[in-house]
């Protein structure tokens, strides 16, 4: 994996949950992947995908070691993408309980707002993404109940955002990683290498 | 229900929101509790679910009867109080509990041989329900027999309520084993496999195909110190139940986390250990720290020396 220079090395957040369905994905859509568990690994990353799983089980892992500071900064220069726990621990605010999130994406994020397991649901349903409808996964979901003016909302279920994007900042409600169409982390991998690519003309402008 | 006619099929909506639960909970601790003061330790601790029982398997060892599903009122007071997954368990072929775990509402059941059985010739047709379950097992045969109806996820069953780690880790090793050695079969053997394993020829071929199980496989069974926990992630499980290795000191007494701070702190350090060393299993250095900051151990019994009547894992067909 480390010889192949030509693909952006993407960070997959591998404290619990799905990561290895992220990973497997990532490379699918493009893009080198690499489990990071521990701050030091963020180190030369292209970009982060903070995966599905509990966010309160992954909150307890970034109390140590100055994680979620480190993790804080990462994120506010370099492209990151949420799903499900992921977009909790990305938003601005959390309800449902009320808990600690990064605050890179301007968002309120409400948990388990959609019900129980029983609750969980598979969406097909028309997006900004081109390519016709998209598959969407939906597992003790969070809602997004409100957004600042800078988040596009790239897709919605029953009137609420489950795909918003700000800047190099992208976060899903439901499990892209779950479904066979990888079009979603397509355009992340886009983003990264967009962001990659701006970083390097404006280092030949500075020199 | 749309999906009725494709309902055992893989690709089916309802199999594939319940094995996308049980994807959401790898490398993390599922971890027993009797109460919700336990209940808040596990959350706040970093377990990624809890599961509600009256009694922990230590428990159910030592004081015998028969063990029955929990009470809706302790399982209802439990999904109140933490915002992570709740799971509980329904006794061997007890559809009419796991019908009424779903009604209450629990994310996972798991249907176990830590109750007694309520059937002995029938495991629950988990196809019925929308709730997802696991179910254990102790060799592949047994796993695939558990996936065939329905279950969304697998645990190797160990031996629970001992703390003695050695029947998890054969277990483990056994279904492990037996799927690496059915990748090399050519399509013809596969179907001598699948009378040999006593499993669905189609289950056996998609483990042929895949080296892995289609769904989730967990430990569970004697895991009592971080330490058990990263020699169970390294031998191939994606996540690690804990019970009664967390909230019991001797002689199968709980620790009072309500009343005694002290022994509350012994078993938040025990749970938060687990939780770090079930991530960092590949981190000996981590494994080190987390071993050393841990107070007490559950005393456990040897595996070995129980009879064979005493045995759970004997339960399930």
């Amino acid at each position: 994996m480390t010889e192949n220079r030509s693909l952006p090395r993407i960070g997959v957040l591998a404290i619990q949950g799905d990561y290895a369905a992220h990973a497997a994905a990532l490379a699918d859509a493009g893009a080198d992947p690499l489990e990071v568990r521990q701050p030091d690994q963020l180190k030369g990353l292209a970009g982060l995908i903070l995966p599905g799983g509990e966010s309160t089980t992954i909150l307890k892992f970034l109390d140590k070691l100055n994680f979620f500071e480190i993790l804080q900064e990462f994120c506010s220069v370099n492209p990151v993408f949420g799903t499900c726990a992921g977009a909790i621990l990305l938003a601005r605010e959390v309800r449902n309980p009320a808990q600690r999130s990064l605050g890179v994406l301007d968002a309120v994020v409400e948990r388990n707002a959609y019900g129980r397991q029983v609750d969980s649901s598979i969406l097909t349903a028309e997006t900004a993404l081109p390519g016709g409808p998209l598959e969407m996964v939906f597992i003790r979901a969070p809602r997004i109940v409100n957004t600042g003016s800078t988040v596009k909302v790239l897709a919605v279920r029953d009137g609420s955002p489950v795909l918003v994007r700000q800047g190099s900042v992208l976060a899903a409600t439901f499990h892209p990683e779950l479904s066979p169409d990888r079009r979603v982390h397509q355009l992340f991998v886009q983003i990264v290498n967009a962001a990659h690519s701006q970083k390097a003309h404006e280092l030949e402008v500075r020199f | 229900m749309p999906e009725q006619n494709e309902n055992k099929s893989f690709a089916s909506t309802s199999l594939r929101l319940k094995v996308g639960l049980a994807e959401m909970l790898k490398g993390g601790v599922i971890m027993d509790v009797m109460n919700v003061e336990q209940a808040r330790i596990a959350e706040q601790s970093g377990a990624a679910a809890v599961m509600a029982l009256e009694r922990v398997p230590a428990m159910i060892r030592a004081e015998g009867g028969v063990a029955r599903m929990a009470k809706p009122s302790l399982i209802k007071q439990i999904i109140q109080a933490v915002s992570i997954p709740v799971m509980a368990k329904a006794r061997i072929g007890h559809f009419a509990e796991a019908q009424i775990l779903q009604e209450l509402g629990v994310d996972f059941i798991d249907e176990s041989e830590v109750l007694t059985p309520a059937d002995e010739a029938h495991h629950i047709d988990k196809h019925a329900f929308t709730t997802p379950f696991v179910c254990g097992a102790r060799n592949l045969g047994e796993a695939l027999r558990r996936i065939a109806e329905g279950a969304a996820m697998i645990r190797t069953k160990g031996e629970a309520g001992t703390g003695d780690v050695v029947h998890a880790v054969q277990h483990m090793r056994q279904i492990t084993s037996e799927m690496r050695a059915l990748t090399v079969l050519t399509e013809q053997e596969l179907y001598a496999a699948a009378k040999n394993h006593q499993a669905p020829y189609e289950l056996i071929r998609m483990v042929a195909q895949t080296g892995k199980l289609p769904v989730p496989n967990f430990s569970a069974g004697g895991i009592a110190t971080p330490a058990d926990a990263a020699l169970m992630m390294q031998l191939g499980a994606e996540a690690i139940f804990v019970g009664s290795g967390i909230f019991m000191k001797e002689r199968a007494t709980p620790l009072d986390v309500e009343n005694d701070p002290k022994e509350r702190e012994e078993a938040v350090s025990r749970a938060k250990a687990i939780v770090i060393a079930t991530t960092h299993y590949n981190d000996p250095k981590v494994l080190a720290e987390v071993s050393e900051q841990v107070t007490g151990t559950m005393k456990g019994l040897a595996a070995a020396g129980l009879e064979e009547s005493q045995l759970l894992q004997t339960r399930g067909w």
